[in-house]
């Protein structure tokens, strides 16, 4: 066995990945584009996408709108007949395609930023405030979406189902220094 | 009766969005005996974002919560949300399984001098912890007003099954179907019951949203259901929220009440709607609560199939 | 270390095998082989190319005559593998073949290590090093001659079993046949027909059958299982119960009244793989061998209520026996073959598959019966209301098959069997037929060509997994259909294909109760729970245990080509057995030091082969060295430690043990013995 081969596309996908090395048994079934609630919008299948990253096709594959197209509702990965973590393995290319500025669709990865923006911010999440600045910064283009999404927020305040003020937890200061600490760990990875 | 109390994790969805779920959930904790009590100063568990973006920030997030309540001596931890539940049980798992992320996770976790180890604190969905810990004859012996004359569908969603289920079936679980059944009420067949809602697709591509929530939405009504029986506060707002916008979509007139099985087992138990948090929906419960009879109705003999007709199988056990 | 004696007459070879790259690719065996010359008492030691050639074989013959060898060891695979190769070349050159050992360097060494070729290296020579320490202490041994018996035991009557008892028959020789239903034919006779000549399998089969009952040298015992089995090759004792048909084969006719006034309607689990009805007193299928019905008295009145014995009442040879108990009877074999087949894999546990939910879901083997001519429909093929023509089918492959959730193998045959089912669904009902697979394997005689026999009748292949069939339909065309959810992976395309009927080519599973069978006969189970052959490629059908053959399913998926050929195959060697009459058991085995016995009898209950018995008049316990199996329970488990196990001796294992600790980082250890004479390849 040559361990000392330069690392492919595939090889560090599976490494970013827990349990990623299973990605190699893939039978190419479909199991996964066949199971997939939301299989019909994506671009690429995950079978296909597996196929793509083994023959090195990393620029396709990362922008690919599979992974944003992911629901996690991991119906692929307890299906699968090679139990290989499929939903794991969409989150590591969502890491990348982010990382290496290959996704040129926003619209997701803003809702993402946005969410985890007030979790680092207060420790939970804040409804109305991802509703207003998700809807305000990145909505503005589709005035009519934004309209209607406008009046459910008017009728979800009605039925006082959302806070006009954050909550934060006591201790953010805790958090901080787990999720910096967390993010210099993540960081140095990535270097390796 | 003696109060047994449980390490609670009730996640932000259930402070204000369904914040019915909280109350319910209270009310039925106080009827059997034991008490919520939150794990102290919890964070959000990043739901499917954290995890998508960056994920030993997201582990690490998570573990937070498992490490404090390790801390206050916890041996389990009740989380009513189904993508909760996921998320604290899949650290746990994950730090368990993979020494790597055992070791950042607990290196990140140093930094607020905290530290978990997993396998310590025991993840479970507030579902299986009264159905397993009390149990339907429990359940039974509080019910003062049967729900008769009710079709339920019991949605289960994809995140308390999967990805694997120590619990109940991953594809077709059958446990909530057995509380709607010993509560009076009948469930309806209901082969969608862990299709997935959709969950936060409604943000990034509604239309694949509200494809996959009409999906459920008409086959619970295939199958008759006056309402769906829902365990997930994501689920709730995906199918009852959204449940319109489905309708202008497929040119449909669907208007089935989506609630939350401690609110089901809580009218069974007989506190009154409002006590429930019935009134924040956005498909209104009254004709349901109406339609709830006195008497349980009469038997439907089953339908006499042909002489011809072949048996359905049966297999040795 | 164990102290050598320096005047020793002891001369040792030791040859160390290349196996051509398999462990000299990791093992340097000519170093091995120097170190080993410094071992106490090598006069002589080689590395070779292919031990187990006539060359390596050969050259161990040569040296021991040329230099007076005593003793001899060989590194190389499993003793499994030649253990009796080399132990045979010992004997040729007049070395008592018990005065050799066999380091096994392949699986132990170089093929666990492939990275780490000093650690490989150092383990061999330290392998080496204990059969040398080892060989030392061995003693003579005479193996023990014993007489074969001609009957034979075959147990499973499925067309594996009967063709294998129709050769040892017809070559003169007794077989009982044991088949735990109340006929023999097993899951061939369900079938409608046969792949890929489509001849009907009921034509080729009750032939067979019926030679089989009426055979004089076939003895059949139906609706019986084997209980114990004791003995050893040439002379196994075998108890079988007969459990009790409740019916006098010797009065009845088979007339078939009593099942006609039977009162009992039952869903036939068995031959009618539950899509059929049975009675409570029943014969399986029309052409069943025997012809007799029997009594299912877990669902007779008579059983439950004491009331009923419609059966008894119009038989007119009175040959209803409500209280027949079972019989118990011990049979002598000389040896065994099992051929117990497979069971169908439970659909039910794929649940997203809808099986026992969605009512228009078949098993394969449910279709066979619903396609077949003496089956329920009579041969017309039918949603489950047993009216309705479906109009599209669907056949789903891999059914509990390669998939490690179920079952990580292929089950061989459903590949075959699903064409065989889109060509019956086509001729008779003119019906859609799509076709969902992983990957088509139609890889023997006449296989491919049917294959393209089914593509040209128009059949739709979709290849994917099926991830789904569900009733849940989204659009008005899938009402009331069964909706088959797939990727399409040849265009990467999600499909939805409403269908009327789904057929589930289910796995082929080990027969639940294969472990505990396997037991019984002292044979092994692989990790997927079939029986395990002896050698996969060299001795398919022989298993570990000397006198147990296996063939057929329950060594592994097969279809009947391969199941035949395998009967015929154990046959042929059990034939081989017999002819020889007589057989050498290996001399492995306890005996006690009577004099020093106290008579606490400790070990008699231990043994588990009952070999040990106690002598009242002597007060001492005394094994049969005939039953014995030689391992060894009774020699740890003596208090007084006067048991010994031949060619297992407490100085054997203890040499052993001081070889394995030889310090191989040494340039050479310290040699004690004669001195050498010769290093490297002849």
């Amino acid at each position: 066995m040559n361990t000392s081969r330069p690392q492919t596309f595939y090889d560090r996908v599976a490494k970013a990945t827990p349990g990623g090395e299973l990605l190699g048994q893939c039978l190419q079934c479909g199991s996964c584009g066949g199971s997939c609630p939301s299989g019909p919008d994506m671009d690429h299948t995950p079978r296909a996408l597996f196929a793509m990253i083994r023959a090195g096709l990393e620029d396709e594959v990362l922008r690919s709108n599979a992974p944003w197209y992911c629901v996690s509702c991991f119906s692929c990965t307890a299906r699968c007949p090679q139990q290989i973590p499929i939903t794991d393995i969409m989150y590591t290319l969502k890491q990348m395609a982010i990382q290496e500025g290959h996704y040129d669709h926003p619209h997701a990865t803003k809702f993402s930023e946005t969410f985890i923006g007030f979790v680092e911010q207060r420790g939970r999440s804040f409804e109305f405030g991802l509703a207003t600045r998700y809807h305000l910064f990145h909505l503005i283009q589709h005035p009519t979406q934004m309209l209607k999404m406008g009046g459910m927020g008017f009728n979800m305040l009605r039925r006082n189902r959302l806070a006009l003020r954050p909550k934060s937890i006591q201790n953010m200061d805790q958090l901080s220094a787990i999720l910096n600490e967390a993010k210099a760990i993540a960081a140095k990875e990535e270097q390796v | 009766m003696t109060n047994k109390t449980y390490a609670y994790y009730p996640g932000c969805s259930l402070q204000h969005r369904s914040h019915a779920y909280e109350v319910s959930n209270n009310a039925v904790a106080k009827t059997l005996g034991f008490e919520l009590v939150e794990v102290d100063d919890w964070n959000c568990c990043g739901a499917t974002e954290m995890f998508s973006l960056n994920r030993i920030p997201a582990y690490s997030l998570v573990a937070r919560n498992l490490a404090r309540a390790e801390e206050a001596g916890s041996e389990e931890v009740i989380a009513a949300c189904s993508l909760c539940f996921l998320n604290l049980a899949k650290t746990d798992q994950h730090m368990k399984k993979f020494a790597k992320v055992e070791h950042k996770v607990n290196q990140a976790l140093a930094a607020g001098k905290l530290h978990y180890d997993p396998g310590s604190v025991r993840v479970r969905h507030l579902l299986e912890m009264v159905l397993t810990d009390y149990g339907l004859n429990t359940i039974k012996e509080y019910t003062k007003r049967p729900l008769y004359g009710l079709t339920l569908a019991p949605y289960y969603g994809c995140l308390l099954a999967r990805p694997n289920s120590v619990f109940d079936n991953t594809e077709q679980p059958t446990a909530m179907d057995h509380l709607i059944e010993a509560l009076g009420a009948k469930a309806a067949p209901f082969s969608m019951k862990t299709y997935c809602c959709g969950g936060h697709m409604t943000q990034i591509s509604e239309a694949t949203a509200l494809e996959m929530i009409h999906k459920i939405v008409k086959n619970a009504a295939d199958g008759g259901a006056d309402a769906i029986v829902t365990v997930c506060p994501m689920c709730q707002l995906n199918l009852d929220v959204y449940q319109g916008y489905a309708n202008q979509l497929f040119e449909t007139e669907f208007e089935i009440p989506v609630m939350f099985f401690s609110q089901l087992i809580g009218l069974a138990m007989g506190f009154a709607p409002k006590d429930l948090g019935f009134g924040q929906e956005f498909i209104s419960f009254s004709p349901l609560l109406e339609k709830i009879q006195e008497i349980p109705p009469a038997k439907v003999k089953p339908e006499r199939r042909s002489k011809q007709a072949l048996p359905m199988p049966v297999m040795p056990e | 270390m164990t102290e050598i004696r320096e005047q020793s007459e002891k001369r040792v070879g030791v040859y160390i095998c290349h196996c051509g790259h398999n462990i000299a690719g990791t093992v340097d065996v000519e170093h091995v082989a120097e170190w080993a010359y410094n071992l106490p008492h090598v006069v002589i030691s080689r590395d070779n190319r292919f031990m187990c050639a006539s060359t390596g074989q050969e050259q161990v013959e040569e040296d021991i005559k040329e230099y007076e060898l005593t003793h001899v060891v060989v590194a190389s695979c499993s003793p499994h593998m030649h253990e009796k190769t080399f132990r045979g070349a010992c004997a040729r050159a007049g070395l008592n073949p018990y005065l050799f050992e066999m380091a096994n360097i392949r699986e132990h060494a170089s093929w666990v290590h492939p990275n780490d070729k000093d650690g490989a290296t150092n383990k061999a020579k330290a392998l080496v090093s204990a059969a040398v320490y080892r060989v030392l202490q061995h003693e003579p041994l005479t193996p023990m001659e014993v007489e074969i018996r001609p009957e034979t035991l075959i147990v499973g009557g499925g067309i594996a079993g009967i063709q294998a008892a129709l050769e040892i028959a017809s070559a003169g020789y007794h077989v009982y046949m044991v088949e735990r239903e109340p006929s023999i034919g097993g899951h061939m006779a369900q079938l409608d027909k046969t792949f890929p000549t489509l001849d009907c399998s009921a034509c080729i089969l009750t032939p067979k059958m019926f030679d089989v009952g009426s055979h004089p040298n076939i003895t059949m015992m139906t609706y019986a299982e084997v209980e114990s089995v004791d003995g050893y090759v040439g002379n196994f004792t075998v108890k079988v119960r007969k459990k009790s048909k409740h019916v006098r084969e010797d009065q009845c006719t088979g007339c078939g009244t009593c099942w006609e006034k039977c009162p009992v309607k039952v869903i036939d689990t068995e031959y009618e793989a539950s899509l059929g009805y049975r009675k409570a007193i029943y014969r399986p299928f029309p052409q069943a061998v025997p012809k007799y019905p029997v009594i299912d008295i877990e669902n007779c009145t008579y059983y439950k209520t004491g009331k009923c014995k419609a059966c008894e009442k119009f038989c007119q040879r009175n040959a209803i026996d409500f209280d027949m108990p079972d019989e118990v009877v011990e049979i002598q074999v000389g040896n065994i073959l099992l051929a117990t087949g497979y069971e169908l894999f439970d659909c039910r546990r794929i649940p997203q598959y809808g099986y026992g939910r969605l009512e228009n879901v078949y098993t394969s083997m449910e279709f066979e019966r619903l396609v077949n001519a003496t089956g329920p429909t009579e041969g017309k093929i039918t949603l489950r209301d047993g009216e309705t023509m479906p109009k599209s089918v669907a056949i789903i492959h891999c059914v509990g098959s390669r998939d490690k959730n179920h079952n990580e193998y292929c089950s061989a045959i459903c590949c075959m069997s699903s064409l065989k089912f889109a060509h019956l669904v086509m001729e008779k009902t003119g019906a859609e037929v799509y076709q969902f697979y992983i990957d088509m394997r139609p890889i023997a005689k006449g296989y491919e060509e049917f294959y393209h026999r089914i593509l040209e009748e128009g059949a739709n292949f979709i290849r994917g997994r099926v991830s789904e069939i569900t009733d849940a339909a989204h659009v008005p065309e899938e009402e009331g259909k069964l909706i088959v959810i797939a990727e399409d992976t040849l265009i990467g395309r999600q499909r939805r294909v409403p269908v009327d009927m789904v057929i589930l080519s289910a796995a082929l599973e080990p027969r639940h109760d294969a472990a505990e069978v396997a037991h019984l006969f002292s044979v092994g189970c692989g990790n997927t729970g079939f029986f395990t052959e002896r050698h996969p490629k060299l001795d398919p059908v022989a298993t570990m245990t000397e006198g147990v053959y296996i063939a057929g399913a329950c060594q592994g998926p097969k279809d009947i080509p391969d199941t035949v050929a395998q009967g015929a195959a154990a046959a042929a060697r059990i034939l081989s057995v017999i002819s020889q009459r007589r057989v050498e058991l290996e001399p492995v085995r306890a005996s006690i030091d009577e004099s020093r016995c106290s008579g606490c009898r400790i070990c008699n209950n231990m043994c588990p082969y009952g070999a040990i018995a106690y002598l009242e008049d002597l007060a001492v316990s005394r094994v049969n060295p005939a039953l014995c199996k030689g391992c060894g329970t009774c020699v740890a488990a003596c208090p007084s430690q006067i048991i010994t196990g031949a060619h297992f001796t407490f100085d054997q294992l203890m040499a052993e043990i001081d070889g394995i600790m030889v310090d191989v980082h040494t340039a050479a250890p310290v040699r004690v013995g004669n001195q050498p004479i010769k290093v490297g390849e002849a």
